[in-house]
């Protein structure tokens, strides 16, 4: 007989990866759009003309980063989309009227984050091949630092639906706030080619350590050591997780 | 027998504004016995569904203690709520799902398999007329079917006790009557029934017992016939054949009743006196009554004069 605590859990993912195929049109398609665009235009047209980075032609080294950020934006709109709406249509009461623990419900939640991230970015990199040639340097670290971004931005998606008060509220993070950070996170350049001054901007923006690690699961190459990339990204994921633990125990935005 | 709700003291204050607070339940104590069928009447903004929600885990109260089945739901959420099943008073289900898939997924919120629940589901869908429309959308629905699907929803993990808030609003009446005895049979297999209405009929059908909320407090409890007990004077309206002229008003001097239509009388009795004198004197002055009718429901009456009396 199986725990009534995973039972809820895997209704939950069930629930979600249903929701993720049903509307794959709005879920998986896009991003493989936009990617391929970028592709084209930066990998093909404009890439053609800039010269090889760390050793790598520059569609081998934007990529990766392009992976990057299609799992980020497919990890945070996720959650966030799911989230909200659950909350706005009080569907989220189903869940908070059961007995499963917060933390049940925050890890299914994220599951489907986690979910459609990693398909996001297989189907992109899929496509990718269709223009460059890829190699993987070390699965364990390009499949650790996927992980643990998509798990970062699937929390931070569901703080941002936790706190939304309208659907405004859930745009203006994406588009003000991860969308920036995602472009100046070193997904079309390495860091060093940038004057010392904003090379050492960029060092404040989380995103260029998750945007290295990738690379440097799949290149070999990274701006910044490898154990530097994991401590920002864990230690980002550590906050973000006890941030939803104390919203779920207080009832901070979602209960009455 | 450990009661089936035990309410103490319970506060809840809401934040309306940067220096203003409303306090909607003001020390609300309540007991509620296992296997009852128990209504709480209020007006709007009484306080009915802020209690319920706190019941059911949706609410965050301010001060007091709530047991359920003896599990502190401060101390023991999770079990706590398990006892329970909710019917809200708003639709809060997606409407993009199919109505089968609803059941079958708040069934995995309380850890039943899809497997495990589904003869159940059948059954309970199939009592509440819903079983032809397991495979549509639930935006398919008519307004009736939905609240229908809120009741099968909450009843899939075979709660012990049953809160419904308002769950007849906006129901026709042959399907309020049908839902009624639904209740009822469940109440009759042992199941709690804490209800909100404002249908007074409703609580009056089904509910042995009665507690009326007004602005968060609890302004009187007891069984239906306490309640009844309390009324200060009942209100009839009598149909009468013959015209009722300012003439027959003199006549009618002193007897309880007042000319509302040319052949309607309101009769206004005090609890235990007898029609017998009224229509005597009635008669004697040559008017005869055709109908008799009340208002409302008893309940209602006593309702309007508590509230009526604690606002004065």
């Amino acid at each position: 007989m199986k725990s009534p605590i995973i039972v809820g859990y895997t209704t939950m993912v069930r629930k979600e990866v249903v929701r993720i195929f049903r509307i794959w049109t709005q879920t998986l398609l896009p991003p493989v759009i936009t990617m391929s665009l970028y592709f084209v235009v930066f990998g093909k047209f404009i890439g053609s003309q800039v010269a090889p980075i760390s050793g790598f032609t520059y569609i081998q080294y934007i990529v990766p980063g392009l992976v990057m950020m299609s799992i980020i934006t497919a990890a945070y709109m996720n959650t966030v989309s799911t989230f909200y709406f659950a909350k706005w249509q009080r569907v989220i009461d189903e869940i908070l009227v059961s007995p499963m623990p917060s933390w049940t419900v925050i890890a299914g939640f994220v599951s489907g984050g986690i979910i459609r991230a990693f398909l996001t970015g297989v189907l992109v990199v899929i496509v990718s091949l269709f223009f460059t040639h890829l190699a993987i340097f070390n699965f364990f670290i390009l499949f650790s630092a996927a992980f643990l971004t998509a798990l970062l931005f699937a929390l931070a998606g569901i703080v941002n639906a936790i706190y939304a008060k309208s659907f405004d509220a859930i745009s203006i993070v994406p588009n003000f706030v991860l969308t920036p950070l995602t472009y100046l996170g070193g997904v079309f350049y390495s860091i060093h080619l940038l004057p010392p001054f904003f090379a050492k901007i960029s060092l404040l923006n989380p995103i260029l350590y998750m945007v290295n690690a990738f690379r440097y699961g799949f290149l070999g190459v990274s701006d910044v050591s490898i154990g530097r990339c994991f401590a920002v990204i864990i230690a980002f994921t550590l906050v973000m997780l006890l941030w939803t633990l104390i919203l779920f125990r207080t009832g901070a935005g979602l209960k009455r | 027998m450990t009661p089936a709700i035990e309410i103490t003291g319970l506060k809840k204050t809401y934040t309306t504004g940067k220096n203003t607070k409303m306090e909607a339940v003001k020390g609300v104590s309540l007991t509620i016995p296992q296997g009852e069928f128990f209504s709480l009447l209020g007006p709007n903004g009484a306080g009915k569904t802020t209690l319920i929600s706190i019941l059911a885990g949706l609410g965050v109260k301010t001060e007091g203690t709530v047991k359920i089945h003896g599990v502190s739901i401060d101390e023991n959420p999770d079990l706590a709520k398990s006892f329970i099943g909710l019917v809200p008073q708003e639709f809060n289900f997606s409407i993009f799902e199919k109505v089968l898939d609803i059941i079958l997924d708040q069934a995995g919120y309380y850890g039943i398999t899809r497997k495990d629940a589904l003869p159940y589901a059948e059954k309970i869908l199939k009592d509440l007329g819903l079983w032809e429309k397991k495979d549509q959308q639930a935006q398919a629905l008519s307004g009736g079917m939905k609240r229908r699907l809120m009741i099968a929803r909450a009843l899939i993990h075979k709660p012990q006790i049953l809160l419904l808030d308002e769950p007849t609003a906006g129901v026709d009446v042959e399907l309020r009557r049908s839902m009624w005895d639904f209740l009822r049979e469940l109440n009759a297999s042992g199941t709690t029934i804490l209800l909100t209405t404002h249908y007074l009929e409703e609580a009056e059908q089904l509910s042995r017992r009665v507690a009326i909320i007004n602005n968060g407090e609890i302004i009187e409890e007891g069984s239906v016939q306490q309640l009844l007990s309390k009324l200060h004077f009942i209100t009839l309206h009598l149909d009468t054949v013959e015209s009722i002229t300012e003439a027959i008003m003199l006549l009618l001097r002193g007897e309880p009743l007042v000319r509302e239509d040319e052949h309607v009388l309101k009769l206004t009795l005090k609890p235990g006196a007898t029609l017998n004198e009224v229509f005597r004197k009635l008669s004697s002055v040559g008017v005869h009554i055709k109908n008799v009718r009340t208002t409302g429901s008893m309940l209602e009456e006593v309702f309007i004069q508590l509230i009526e009396k604690k606002n004065s």
